[in-house]
């Protein structure tokens, strides 16, 4: 049940879009097809909870344990540079058809600031003891990547429509009208708030 | 290229939180009040100038092909550095910017100018882009954060980047008629967006005029 709980609540109410700000250049770079939309979730959901399983064993086996842990930031986006590249080379070999549909998305989660977010999130200590142990980062980590793109998703099925629309005064066009809209998405989602 | 010219346009043509949209997250999350988002402007220009430094100190030792690796390890010990600051002597403002510190690292402006210009061009012309677009990145930090406090406090607090001490503050709107929604996350997005679109607002009608003039130049001879 509280897996049920953590997961629900990283998708609608703690999503990382919407209260946290995070991965708010791609939302406006990639959601103006859906297709595109749906290759970069994919995408994310795959790189956000792989490089969080990658991170968290780093940190809490290696890293830790040394008494190194500032070098975190360090390590944790070398090896998000490096599980990009690595799963880059991997689909254009073994499943091309896939690398054609993800490849160009890929590089770009390495600058994507969700997929260090979570890694970040998912080490986080108090008191020595670590806030989230294995399964539980597993969830956390898989259904924010989930709730990311859920938002891709909605927005660029939006977007679509804004760019198409002829009333938007000339000033407010591209990024700006897609702003002001993102804050109504938000406005909307608040409503989910107190539901857990 | 001219010195000025380089430092210039860091600051306007090519403003990174309103021209380019670039660096977006850390721009929309620390906005809440003043004084974190002058924190995290101060934060992103020290970064960037370090990393612009020292990037274009060593460009000519770094290959071709691993050269995003090497910016990226650069850029990420140079935040952590200035992190570990910052938990040393502003532990108050550390601890409002949370995680927006670390993620400097991921910040597009820091690693664009990086790729674009340091790797490019001497050690002074580096440092001077830096300076430009750290500026105008602050500035445009100011912008949203000044607008977004005033509508949702009704007034503006200052306080010691130091340590955190309360200064001086005051509230022109009374308590019932601010609106808090504009401190709250939506008010962050539709607050850029307004000011997004008034600076593209600027721009068009000054090219506009730009336009207007050319032609009225050429009509005349």
């Amino acid at each position: 049940m509280t897996f049920i709980i953590l997961g629900l609540s990283a998708i609608l109410i703690n999503n990382i879009i919407l209260t946290r700000f995070l991965g708010i250049c791609p939302l406006l770079g990639v959601s103006k097809k859906n297709s595109s939309a749906i290759g970069m979730s994919l995408a994310v959901i795959f790189v956000v909870t792989m490089s969080a399983i990658l991170s968290y064993s780093l940190y809490m086996y290696v890293l830790h344990p040394l008494g190194i842990g500032y070098l975190k930031l360090v390590s944790f986006i070398l090896i998000i540079a490096s599980f990009v590249q690595f799963v880059e080379m991997f689909l254009k070999r073994f499943v091309p058809s896939l690398y054609q549909s993800l490849g160009i998305y890929l590089p770009l989660i390495t600058t994507n600031c969700v997929v260090l977010a979570v890694s970040l999130d998912v080490v986080a200590m108090s008191g020595g003891v670590a806030n989230y142990d294995f399964l539980t980062m597993l969830i956390y980590s898989f259904f924010t990547g989930v709730g990311y793109a859920f938002i891709l998703i909605i927005f660029s099925f939006i977007q679509e429509r804004l760019i198409n629309d002829k009333n938007t005064p000339r000033s407010f066009k591209g990024s700006a009208v897609a702003l002001i809209t993102i804050g109504l998405l938000v406005m909307a989602f608040m409503g989910f708030r107190g539901m857990i | 290229m001219k010195k000025r010219k380089i430092f210039i346009d860091g600051i306007f043509a090519n403003n990174a939180a309103f021209i380019l949209f670039l660096g977006m997250c850390p721009t929309l999350a620390t906005t809440k009040s003043f004084m974190s988002a002058f924190g995290m402007g101060i934060a992103v220009i020290a970064t960037i100038i370090l990393t612009n430094v020292a990037i274009s100190a060593i460009r000519r030792w770094v290959p071709n092909e691993i050269r995003i690796p090497v910016l990226i390890v650069i850029i990420a010990s140079i935040v952590t550095i200035i992190e570990m600051l910052m938990q040393a002597f502003m532990y108050d403002l550390s601890q409002t910017l949370g995680v927006y510190l670390s993620l400097i690292v991921v910040n597009c402006v820091i690693l664009g100018r990086a790729e674009a210009f340091a790797m490019k061009n001497n050690v002074f012309d580096s440092f001077l882009d830096a300076l430009g677009t750290g500026i105008g990145f602050l500035a445009g930090l100011l912008a949203l954060a000044l607008a977004r406090e005033f509508l949702g406090t009704g007034g503006l607090a200052f306080s010691s980047l130091l340590t955190g001490k309360a200064l001086w503050s005051f509230q022109l709107i009374p308590d019932n008629y601010v609106i808090p929604l504009f401190v709250d996350a939506p008010g962050a997005f539709i607050m850029f967006g307004l000011l997004a679109a008034l600076i593209n607002f600027v721009v068009m009608k000054v090219a506009e005029n730009k336009k207007k003039k050319a032609l009225a130049m050429a009509g005349g001879k």
